[in-house]
């Protein structure tokens, strides 16, 4: 039993990051009709707004303590961070510390930001394209933004650790009554998941309860009938974008503790989220949060040692076989529609 | 000739006559001058243009022709080479019979592949094949691993069968005795040309299937699967099965994707998995329509430009860049250096991905489009009017 | 007994019952039109009858065979050609081609392997589709692009695909929606041209009643997915029945 919940457990935080990056492709594809190869890195992008804001709060100015040498015999040069002299050493390393929560205040600008420049100067271009021109545009752009980040972060991963008050781990089975370190989840993770829980709500209670929100479902269920009503649908698309970079950036900031960023997270999780999509149906939001969900819980269950005993190797393929069956069985997903994507 | 008409005759011999002087034509500067770093007549580098062009070759009669996007050819890769792999252990280093097998295996694979995935048809069809690709690649690298050798890769050890292996037989690939790694250097002037057993060997099969796909183009079959990709209803209301139609493509694309990776296994005798990952499919799919999807040149095209791009541009580095712009004054020499470094060397990449998205924000037909615009302007230039008879009637071949 | 017939056939959608009971039998020969208000079951009778729908209950047996639960390419093959309501046609290929296609299929069947064969040298086969071509005025179109048709062209075009197959039944779906007098009387003529020289037997689905009282040769008026009557165009013009089902729907 306490197996069981700890790895459904496990699976939260890894089925919070597909259903985050899953419902921000859903809206893109749902408002827009555009399948975006990008998302991954927009994903990324996130991730790595992360690193820039530790970075920006670390910067540090260099003296050099006389008093002390380091083990050359050299004066020692203590690098201070610009905050410590600012606010006193305990308040600037507490900043520090808490750069990753910090980096969602900075991430929000940044990623609308971009996702509106994207819309604005490509997506838009491409949405009477083919689905495939789409793919592909997308997919080159998702190299250049690869690249680029490289070019300015290596190809290394780089440690971007939760703040130290998040370090630990909960201890959950005493909660429920088990043996004491039965079930221990990070807070990091736990945070995670309540913070995608948060995020998923945000969107849906903006589309549901909103007026902008309304429009941009009905523009999803049909977009001509919308646009023959003289409503500027296209300016609201460009905010959708937005919003869903905003929502694949902030999955990425949060997960940095969880998995030091490299530059090509995206592309790893881009396929596995369209995947997601696939599996929830195209153009369903809940779909692709059930579905997100759903796989990283049974990707946890898959690596149980139990399991893999009876069936070697079932936690490397359990996603793509539970896609395929699904696909087989259920040929539009689990909550798709009929006629989406089809052509 | 060979059941083609005079202008298919003649296209024909052009690509024979092109790919037989390739060592000529992909090295055009003089061995140490400045510009012999663009010189790409290497064996290695040509050897896996051409075999990079049959996997494209092969790709585009699926995707080109019928619109399927698959996303998992990768898999039929990496089969082909695990096959002839498997027969250098099991037989010699004879090249054949490994790449009769990897045909047959690539192709049955295809096939079981394809059944499933064909049952369903836009971005469904492509998760599908992506989802059996990504399957086979996990599965290769853990619970496979008496088959695949895992991470290490699958390679000839001494203490293998090996029940055909004579005397005096060579110990890597070869055919007939016929040593692939065997090269003949030509000395001409400051020029360097190699001519290499192994390229080719590549070189008249790639000519061979280029020539099949080539009779596909213009047969009946061929006319039926741009008909599926045209409008399935109509092509459903006219009484034809389009299943069948697709299903042949999507095998046969897959025995030319394992040909191709068995030829792989045939330059160096090695297999891994990592061929089978998405984005050796992604790159298939690159190559493809950056060279133009349903032309016959097109994906050849592609596959050159992607490999040259790859191994050419990714020498560069500052050091051969600080070479090449000495002349310039110190401060400029470095902004210039710097500018064209992010785009060369490490920055290959980055070049890959501008290209691909300006050719497809611009030319949908990629490069072959490009060259057909490039020929329209000419030709209207030359009759000095805007009266164009009938441009791009005849699509681009 | 006719060549098509339709008995007890029932059909719903969710809480909707749109074929209620119908039956039907087409005479071979004949040109039968359906017509009937909006929502009267026509287009849903007509998929029935091409196998895109099944039915809940009832037969549909074409020439003595069963048309239920088979493919559209079956029922294709078994001598029934369906022209649509808007020209589903190859675009991307041209004029010929697109007339070629039903050629190969009627020689091939279904599936045919022909990877080796080449479409050039197809003299007979190309021959046919000249003819077909000339038949519907477009010969001098044939390498034209399909999708750079005018719309009347493709349903000429459509028209000529389906004939070159020799179909015992031909299936038209409004094929005069949307177009202007002068193009419909010319597809009218059309028609009657193709129905006088072949032996062929059509069924037209259509709104414009202009159309149905120059062409039919016998009139099935639907209304709430039920046949209302069954009678020659001269009987039917003036039936008190007809005339309440059509002003029915003006209220």
């Amino acid at each position: 039993m306490d197996a069981i919940l700890l790895q459904i457990l496990n699976g939260l935080d890894k089925g919070s990051a597909y259903a985050l990056i899953a419902l921000g492709l859903t809206l893109i594809f749902g408002t827009l009709g555009v399948v975006n190869f990008a998302h991954g890195a927009l994903f990324m992008i996130g991730a790595f707004c992360a690193v820039t804001l530790q970075r920006l709060l670390s910067l540090s100015y260099v003296t050099i303590d006389e008093t002390r040498t380091d083990f050359l015999g050299n004066p020692l040069k203590v690098r201070t961070p610009y905050l410590e002299s600012w606010f006193g050493p305990e308040v600037g390393q507490a900043i520090i510390d808490w750069s990753v929560p910090l980096a969602i205040i900075f991430a929000i600008p940044v990623m609308v930001g971009l996702g509106f420049l994207m819309e604005r100067g490509l997506i838009r271009h491409f949405y009477k394209r083919p689905h495939a021109d789409q793919i592909l545009v997308t997919f080159g752009l998702a190299i250049v933004l690869q690249e680029i980040v490289k070019y300015f972060f290596g190809a290394n991963p780089i440690p971007t650790p939760a703040p130290e008050a998040f370090s630990g781990s909960f201890d959950f089975g005493v909660l429920l009554g088990f043996e004491p370190n039965a079930i221990i989840y990070p807070y990091w993770r736990m945070i995670y998941f309540l913070f995608a829980l948060i995020i998923i709500g945000a969107v849906f209670a903006f589309l549901r309860f909103t007026t902008f929100g309304m429009v941009v479902r009905a523009g999803m269920a049909d977009r001509e009938t919308v646009g023959l009503l003289g409503i500027d649908i296209d300016k609201r698309f460009t905010i959708m974008f937005g919003i869903a970079a905003a929502v694949a950036g902030l999955a990425g900031v949060m997960y940095t503790p969880i998995n030091s960023p490299n530059y090509h997270m995206g592309m790893d999780f881009l396929v596995l989220s369209f995947v997601v999509v696939v599996v929830g149906g195209m153009g369903s939001l809940p779909g692709a949060v059930l579905a997100g969900f759903l796989l990283g819980i049974l990707e946890s269950f898959a690596s149980m040692n139990e399991v893999k005993s009876i069936f070697p190797g079932i936690d490397q393929i359990i996603i793509y076989l539970v896609a395929i069956v699904i696909l087989l069985t259920r040929p539009r997903g689990l909550m798709g529609r009929k006629g989406v994507m089809e052509e | 000739m060979l059941g083609l008409n005079k202008r298919d005759t003649r296209f024909l011999l052009i690509v024979i006559a092109l790919t037989m002087l390739t060592p000529f034509i992909l090295q055009p500067f003089p061995e140490g001058s400045a510009l012999a770093q663009f010189n790409a007549g290497y064996p290695d580098l040509m050897q896996r243009i051409a075999i990079f062009g049959i996997f494209a070759i092969g790709f585009n009669i699926l995707f080109g022709l019928t619109g399927y996007l698959s996303f998992g050819h990768a898999a039929f890769l990496g089969v082909g080479s695990y096959a002839v792999v498997w027969m250098y252990k099991l037989l010699d280093y004879n090249v054949l019979p490994g790449l009769a097998l990897a045909i047959v295996t690539s192709g049955l694979f295809a096939l079981a592949i394809g059944y499933l995935s064909l049952r369903r048809s836009g971005i469904y069809f492509s998760i599908l094949t992506l989802a059996f690709a990504q399957m086979s690649f996990n599965l290769a690298y853990s619970v496979l691993t008496p088959i695949t050798n895992g991470e290490t890769g699958l390679q000839v050890y001494t203490s293998d069968p090996q029940i055909l292996l004579g005397e005096n037989e060579p110990n890597i690939p070869h055919l007939f005795g016929l040593v692939m790694s065997d090269s003949y250097k030509l000395n001409l002037g400051g020029w360097v040309f190699t001519f290499n057993i192994g390229y080719y060997f590549t070189a008249v099969i790639a000519i061979l299937v280029f020539y099949l796909s080539l009779r596909i183009f213009r047969s009946p079959f061929g006319l039926m699967l741009r008909a599926v990709k045209s409008n399935q209803t109509r092509l459903n209301y006219t009484g034809v099965n389009p299943r069948p139609y697709t299903l042949a493509a999507f095998v046969i694309s897959g025995m030319y994707a394992g040909l191709a990776g068995g030829l792989l296994a045939a330059m160096d005798p090695l297999a891994g998995a990592e061929r089978m990952q998405w984005t050796e499919s992604g790159a298939v799919v690159i190559m493809t329509i950056l060279g133009g999807a349903g032309t016959l040149m097109g994906p050849v095209l592609g596959a050159g430009f992607i490999k040259y791009l790859e191994k050419i541009f990714s020498k560069i580095n500052e050091n051969v860049l600080d070479g090449w712009f000495s002349f310039l004054p110190d401060p400029l020499r470095e902004v210039v250096v710097w500018i064209f470094s992010r785009f060369t060397g490490e920055g290959w990449a980055l070049t890959l991905g501008l290209m691909f998205m300006l050719v497809v924000i611009f030319l949908p037909g990629g490069l072959m489009e490009g060259g057909e615009r490039i020929r329209n302007l000419i030709r209207r230039r030359k009759n000095g009017s805007g009266d164009d008879a009938s441009p791009g009637r005849t699509p681009a071949e | 007994m006719g060549i098509l017939e339709v008995k007890d056939v029932n059909k719903h959608f969710g809480g909707l019952h749109a074929l209620r009971d119908v039956n039907l039998s087409i005479r071979e020969g004949s040109i039968h039109a359906i017509i009937g208000p909006n929502g009267a079951g026509k287009s849903t009778l007509l998929n029935v009858l091409v196998g895109k729908l099944v039915p809940d209950t009832g037969s549909v047996m074409f020439d003595g065979q069963s048309v239920l639960g088979r493919k559209p390419h079956e029922i294709n093959q078994m001598g029934i050609s369906r022209v649509f309501q808007t020209p589903e046609i190859f675009g991307d290929l041209t004029v010929m081609e697109n007339v070629l296609i039903p050629c190969f299929a009627r020689r091939d069947g279904a599936f045919r392997l022909h990877a080796f064969e080449t479409v050039e040298t197809e003299a007979e086969l190309i021959e046919q589709a000249e003819r077909a071509l000339v038949d519907v005025n477009m010969a001098d179109k044939r390498h034209h692009h399909a999708a750079s048709l005018s719309r009347g062209d493709k349903r000429r075009l459509e028209m000529a695909m389906c004939l070159v197959q020799k179909p015992r039944l031909l299936l038209l779906d409004e094929p005069t929606a949307g177009m202007a007098r002068a193009n419909t009387n010319r597809t009218i003529d059309l028609l009657r041209d193709i129905h006088a020289r072949r032996d062929i037997t059509m069924v037209i689905i259509e709104h414009d009643m202009h159309v149905v009282f120059s062409l039919a040769q016998r009139i099935t008026v639907l209304a709430q997915g039920t046949p209302l009557v069954e009678d020659t165009p001269e009987n039917i013009k003036g039936h008190p029945k007809v005339q309440e089902a059509y002003l029915g729907e003006a209220h």
